[in-house]
């Protein structure tokens, strides 16, 4: 990473620190609810950086990590539940128990190559409500009921709302997962990751044993998307079958294509975006009928659709690609 | 003895359906080696198209054959618009976009007919039709027509030059194309079939299951099981494929409830489909990738 982004990354983060404080300053700006939606947005992108550790960096496709995410919010959930295990604890379980979940599907998917895959992970996010609705766990996980939850307490007594703690919460697990990641990826593991990506057959002759790594990153990409599900399950309080529908994992899929494949920023740009747009389409619908006068209730999903397709022959590199690219054009052109 | 004899004609119902939706699946993959996610979501937007027909006042077999023919159409402009150009482009590239016309064709279903679920006429007399006490009077009718769709196919293909040069298409592009067959115009036709065959499929099963946007989901994966089972290089394995996991699907909630009946314990039943599927395609994947009458894959690397 060059000197100067990694200013630019500092910055960020000590904006997004800063910015909830300011809430007595600007109080309709810093409302709990934009809080909140943040928080949101944060979750997101860790669940688009579990992807793209395993799509974008290793080559391996998922449409189901809506499962793993699921698998996450269920752990905490449960542990909350019936354990009153506290909130912050849930996060380390839900990833051991995510990572093993993952590195498991990881080695039947060994055996299976680009749509082979893809078709398995979108088996996967088709079956996930039904299992979770399965009778023998309805003790554990409420059928269709779902959970109910408490929202995490501010802890130590600090002068903080809910939703300012959540967030920071939030902000503090993704900055450690993201850091986390940049090591991995700028390790001996990662550049082993992008060789299978790139090359396997080359890297299985150099020596890497693709199989471990495989399966190992099938499990890594699984825990961080489950430690997203986790800390949903703590934002929204609230887990039930039906919310993790194959439409959960086409989201990140929107995330990590839009965002950028194989990109970190990317998938932070793709968390946000995704959220966005979700949170947009109820404006979105007012638009269409009011000023254009159509008699259409259009959901997210549309603009999702076609977004996806648009960016794949527009910007195949994502958001972020396009705009690193925009980037090195403007400093070529000034010499 | 009866109530197993139903469940056998239910699961050719259930059958007859997955294996049209199987077909289609395999008929793209065999002439682009692309699986269209899309699929089902196609079928359900031509089942929509169908009902909008007959709420016009068109007669059932009258919206039938026109969503056919409609759904016929909009497959070949798909091909044509929106996958052609996408011609050399990355696995991961066409997934997006299949995924992306899985959303789209979902939520625009959703924004111009509702969510709400709706019912969907059975154009099959009630009396003297099915035999009773074993199969239904739709249940029969559908295998009928389903049947009558796949001989007309078998004949199209078999049978017709155009259905030859497809075949040709599909096997030999280049050499296809020396003889002067125009390849990229039979993917466009096959995606044609394709959607049409998808269409009879959601028109026959939206009496059973009613008309929803999301109606398609559970038989897609069912779709997928089968074409997987009878091996997705083979059209006929995705037939045979279809009726052998529709009847699968039927004997293991059957045997899960005479479980429950003899020891009192619940093991898997009707809640289970979804997963028995996922079960159906991760077994063949990893143990039998070829299926039952599919062609092994040699890659020489």
């Amino acid at each position: 990473m060059a000197a100067s982004s990694k200013k630019w990354v500092l910055a960020i983060i000590v904006a997004a620190l800063v910015f909830p404080l300011l809430k007595p300053i600007f109080p309709d700006f810093v409302s709990d609810y934009r809080l909140f939606l943040f928080s949101t947005m944060i979750i997101a992108a860790i669940a688009v950086l579990g992807l793209n550790l395993l799509t974008g960096y290793n080559g391996q496709f998922s449409l189901g990590h809506g499962a793993f995410y699921a698998v996450g919010a269920y752990t905490a959930a449960v542990l909350m539940d019936k354990l009153n295990v506290p909130y912050w604890a849930t996060i380390p379980a839900a990833a051991m128990v995510c990572f093993i979940v993952g590195y498991l599907f990881g080695l039947p998917a060994l055996k299976l190559e680009g749509h082979y895959l893809a078709l398995a992970t979108f088996a996967l996010a088709l079956a996930v409500p039904q299992i979770l609705k399965y009778k023998w766990l309805e003790p554990l996980t409420g059928g269709v009921q779902g959970i109910v939850l408490l929202k995490p307490e501010v802890p130590f007594g600090l002068p903080l709302s809910e939703d300012q703690w959540l967030y920071y919460f939030c902000l503090i697990t993704m900055i450690i997962l993201f850091w986390a990641a940049a090591n991995m990826l700028n390790s001996r593991s990662g550049r082993a990751m992008m060789a299978i990506r790139d090359q396997y057959m080359a890297a299985d002759t150099m020596g890497i044993d693709t199989s471990l790594y495989k399966t190992v990153t099938f499990g890594i990409s699984a825990a961080y998307t489950g430690i997203a599900g986790a800390l949903s399950a703590s934002a929204i309080a609230f887990v039930a079958p039906d919310s993790f529908n194959i439409f959960l994992s086409i989201k990140f899929l929107i995330g990590l294509v839009v965002g950028g494949i194989g990109s970190l920023t990317g998938s932070v740009i793709g968390g946000i975006f995704y959220v966005l747009v979700d949170n947009s389409a109820q404006s979105l619908t007012q638009f269409v009928k009011n000023d254009l006068g159509l008699p259409f209730d259009l959901s997210a999903y549309t603009v999702f659709g076609v977004l996806l397709i648009a960016i794949i022959y527009l910007m195949p590199m994502g958001i972020a690609g396009g705009l690193y690219i925009l980037w090195r054009r403007i400093r070529s052109a000034r010499g | 003895m009866e109530q197993f004899l139903q469940q056998v004609a239910s699961g050719l119902a259930n059958g007859a359906i997955y294996a049209c939706v199987a077909l289609a699946l395999v008929m793209i993959y065999v002439s682009t080696d692309h699986i269209n996610f899309a699929q089902g979501e196609m079928a359900m937007f031509s089942t929509y198209i169908s009902w909008q027909l007959m709420t016009w006042g068109m007669s059932f077999w009258l919206a039938f054959i026109s969503a056919v023919v409609l759904s016929f159409i909009m497959g070949v402009l798909i091909e044509r618009l929106i996958l052609r150009p996408l011609h050399n482009a990355p696995v991961l590239s066409i997934i997006v976009v299949f995924i992306g016309l899985l959303a789209i064709f979902n939520s625009m279903a959703g924004a111009i007919w509702s969510y709400l679920i709706k019912e969907f006429p059975s154009p099959f007399p009630k009396s003297s039709f099915g035999i009773a006490g074993v199969i239904g009077p739709h249940q029969l009718g559908v295998v009928v027509v389903t049947l009558i769709v796949l001989g007309l196919l078998f004949v199209f293909f078999r049978y017709t030059p155009l259905g030859l040069a497809m075949r040709a298409a599909a096997q030999n592009p280049q050499m296809a194309r020396l003889v002067g067959v125009r390849v990229d115009w039979m993917l466009a036709l096959g995606w044609g079939l394709a959607a049409s065959v998808g269409a009879v499929a959601g028109i026959m099963v939206a009496h059973i299951v009613y008309l929803d946007p999301n109606m398609m989901g559970g038989i897609l994966l069912y779709a997928f099981a089968s074409a997987l089972v009878g091996g997705i290089s083979n059209p006929a394995g995705a037939v045979a494929g279809g009726f052998i996991v529709g009847i699968l699907e039927n004997m293991v909630a059957y045997a899960g409830n005479q479980i429950e009946k003899a020891t009192g314990i619940y093991i898997i039943g009707n809640g289970e489909k979804l997963t028995v599927a996922l079960i159906i395609v991760i077994f063949v994947l990893t143990v039998k990738p070829a299926g039952l009458f599919g062609r092994v894959v040699v890659k020489r690397v």
